[in-house]
């Protein structure tokens, strides 16, 4: 028996999750799809995600050398580096492959991260943060899409290739598989894009592979239904309502598989927009929030000049979340008479 | 049937409760030393009546109420008064405690004692009986039952509600209580509706227990008392008053306002046993029930305690530690008092002792606040304790009691929700006793 016990202020027991299990399950939950990648685009795409992960690291261990703080293991910057490299594009030319991705992980951890006060002060996803800054810094590096399981040659993403093969088209294709195929003189179909036989960033491809990952989430009450659901459910009626217009057949026919299983879509939806830090603390402004990822998502991917729109739809509501948070206060137990009285 | 709880937030611990006991061996051993605190209430501490070298007989005063907000406190054990000291309680307070040790006969424990009838007593002698025995409110917040009991000239009462709820976790005292003396609980709450004229009366329990609830229900039917058992869903705290009142009868009780102000008055179950032996046994209080609890004790189990047994000697009796108890709890696990070491006796408010284990306890490193919002889900009291914490942490109390500092009841849930591991709780209530102390220096 010891000497003393410990004292602590009351409550005495915990349920045990911590930042630690947090981060890190949301890692293993990436798994899947950090393999996928590997295996549809090869070596490269290992690569790219070790310097983005390890340039995470060594940026998060400078901020703790300056700070004099001990969070390298906590899972935060391994995570951020992590979805770097899922939302980078699978092969670079020269050495893009290693300064795109340390310059997305270097701002991300330093800048978005970092320089707010670190982990739980930052009012982005930094990890997108990371990604929108290599976009536009080498977009012509980080618009490349190397097609599956064939080296070295690339293609558009079935997104992109919808944009562009919508302008000027001529032809009789009435939605976007179809169209697809068409321009691009291939065969997929929705299984294809379901298991993730596409181009496209090494992590988003396979929806089957991430929606794993999202129940692994769900099971361990990591993500919140209240997020999710709504972006899925407001995305899914938009697309549904309007995007047939794109192909001329009119409302209430857009394709909803094509857009659920393309262009990052179920990676946004459960392991960006859900981030903990990023996204609103009461349930009704998580609501307000995922409906309005879902609604931006949808306007920005339709009708706006890039093909896909997660990441900036995602940003966006990201920056208006301590607005939400002003205004989904949850009523104060023992005033609500109180205030209609002073009223 | 569908089951009434407050609305908002709470939380879903593991229950761990574990009520076994043995009806004939329900009694822990007495204690050959008892050290007995003069303030094991709310309120003023007693004052000390004997003086080292006295002899006092079993259920002798000792200490004296000292005004209106106190309590008498009452030997538990026959014998000579040995010391004098101060002691730390398991709140962290110093108090002076009488040190007794047993010699002489015990007079009263163990024979049956006689029962005194009381339909013929006066309201006000009851509420003097009550407070010449040192009842005081045993769900944990030690509240002297007489004041609580008083009521404002003319104020008709509207619900008596009886606190069985027993949310914390490991916790099973009521519930033996409950399942072993439902008729003297029955007596009890005749006593108190006596005493406070109630149109209703309620008992609210978690459904965990709907054994002791069914037992009840039939006591009252048989015993003819209207009293209606209500259970409730298993979420803490559903036991905490403000939140048990509002699934009861639905009412919120106004922020910084007392249950009375709607129409309630709430007792623990337990308190409604202690009134019965004070009025029909005539005995003070001067023993417990006390769920000895938690994956460090061998035998864990609920006892009966004479007040002053230290928590060494309770915990030797239950087959000692079985390994290395990370943290010793007085109270339950969401809101009770760690205790430095095991020489700490039990006192009137003790409804638990747990020795937890590492494993139990699950603490870990403090990080940042990561917004995840789990605080806000488990606030009971629609507080943003996340934002609380940070604006004590800047020093803006002020601001904080504007966004509900106050209303904080310390149950725990956010802190027990935050994967953080922050120190939600201590935080408040640092931040509470700084807006006190800045009141009372303008």
């Amino acid at each position: 028996m010891k000497d003393k016990l410990v004292i602590t202020s009351s409550p005495q027991f915990h349920n045990g999750d911590s930042t630690l299990t947090v981060m890190w399950s949301v890692s293993i939950a990436l798994l899947p799809a950090v393999i996928w990648g590997v295996i549809m685009f090869g070596l490269s795409a290992l690569w790219i995600m070790v310097v983005s992960v390890l340039s995470a690291l060594l940026a998060e261990y400078l901020l703790n050398r300056v700070y004099n703080k001990s969070t390298l293991w906590d899972g935060s910057a391994f995570l951020t580096g992590l979805l770097i490299g899922l939302n980078m594009p699978p092969d670079m030319p020269g050495l893009a492959w290693i300064y795109v991705p340390l310059g997305a992980s270097f701002f991300a951890i330093l800048i978005v991260k970092g320089a707010f006060g670190g982990l739980g002060n930052n009012w982005m996803n930094p990890a997108l943060g990371g990604r929108v800054f290599v976009f536009f810094s080498w977009t012509n590096h980080m618009t490349v899409w190397e097609k599956p399981l064939v080296d070295g040659v690339t293609g558009a993403t079935p997104l992109g290739g919808v944009k562009s093969g919508l302008l000027g088209y001529s032809g009789s294709a009435s939605n976007p598989l179809d169209l697809l195929n068409d321009v691009t003189n291939s065969n997929l179909t929705y299984l294809d894009l379901f298991i993730g036989k596409i181009g496209g960033s090494i992590g988003e491809i396979s929806a089957l592979l991430l929606i794993l990952g999202a129940i692994f989430l769900i099971i361990k009450k990591i993500i919140r239904w209240e997020i999710y659901v709504p972006y899925l459910v407001v995305f899914i009626l938009l697309v549904w309502c309007f995007d047939g217009n794109r192909f001329g057949t009119g409302l209430f026919t857009g394709d909803i598989l094509f857009h659920l299983f393309t262009g990052g879509l179920i990676l946004g939806v459960f392991f960006m927009a859900t981030d903990m830090v990023t996204s609103p603390i009461t349930a009704k402004g998580m609501l307000i929030y995922g409906a309005g990822c879902g609604f931006l998502t949808f306007l920005f991917r339709v009708y706006g000049a890039n093909p896909e729109g997660v990441s900036l739809a995602i940003i966006v509501m990201n920056i208006i979340v301590p607005l939400i948070n002003r205004y989904t206060k949850p009523q104060l137990f023992g005033h609500a008479k109180l205030e209609a009285a002073n009223e | 049937m569908k089951l009434k709880s407050f609305p908002k937030g709470g939380i879903h611990p593991p229950h761990r409760k574990n009520s076994s006991y043995s009806p004939d061996d329900l009694n822990a051993s007495l204690p050959s030393i008892a050290t007995i605190p003069l303030s094991q209430h709310i309120g003023a501490p007693s004052k000390c009546i004997v003086k080292v070298g006295d002899t006092v007989n079993e259920e002798d005063l000792i200490g004296e109420a000292s005004g209106f907000v106190s309590s008498n406190i009452h030997t538990s054990i026959p014998g000579e008064v040995i010391e004098i000291k101060d002691l730390f309680l398991p709140n962290g307070r110093v108090c002076p405690a009488v040190v007794i040790e047993t010699k002489g006969e015990f007079s009263r424990i163990g024979k049956s004692l006689e029962i005194y009838p009381w339909d013929d007593i006066e309201k006000e002698k009851l509420i003097e009986i009550i407070k010449d025995s040192g009842i005081v409110g045993l769900g944990g917040a030690t509240f002297p039952t007489h004041v609580k009991l008083t009521l404002p000239e003319g104020f008709e009462l509207e619900n008596l509600i009886i606190n069985a709820a027993e949310c914390e976790p490991y916790l099973s005292s009521d519930h033996v209580l409950m399942l072993e003396f439902s008729r003297e609980i029955t007596t009890g709450l005749k006593i108190l509706k006596k005493i406070l004229e109630p149109k209703n009366i309620y008992v609210g329990m978690e459904v965990n227990k709907k054994d002791a609830g069914d037992l009840l229900t039939k006591t009252f039917k048989e015993e003819n008392l209207d009293a209606s058992v209500v259970l409730l869903k298993n979420k803490y705290p559903q036991g905490a008053e403000k939140n048990l009142i509002k699934a009861i009868i639905g009412k919120e009780i106004p922020s910084g306002k007392l249950p009375l102000s709607v129409g309630v008055i709430n007792v623990n179950v337990s308190t409604v046993y202690a009134i019965y032996e004070a009025v029909c046994l005539k005995r003070p209080l001067v023993e417990r029930f006390v769920t000895v609890g938690g994956g460090a004790v061998k035998n864990p189990g609920v006892y009966r305690v004479r007040v002053g047994t230290s928590v060494r000697s309770l915990i030797e009796e239950c087959g000692g530690f079985t390994e290395e108890p990370e943290k010793v709890i007085f109270g339950g696990p969401m809101m009770g008092f760690t205790v430095f070491d095991l020489d700490v006796p039990v006192t009137k408010g003790t409804s638990g002792i747990l020795a937890l284990t590492k494993k139990e306890v699950n603490s870990a490193r403090t990080t940042n606040c990561l917004k995840c919002g789990r605080c806000v889900d488990g606030c009971p009291m629609g507080l943003v304790p996340s934002k609380l914490f940070k604006l004590i942490d800047h020093n803006l109390c002020d601001e904080a009691v504007e966004n509900g500092l106050n209303d904080c009841v310390e149950c725990g849930s956010c802190a027990y929700n935050c994967p953080a591991h922050l120190f939600l709780v201590q935080q408040f209530r640092a931040g509470k006793s700084i807006v006190r102390r800045s009141k009372g220096a303008k």
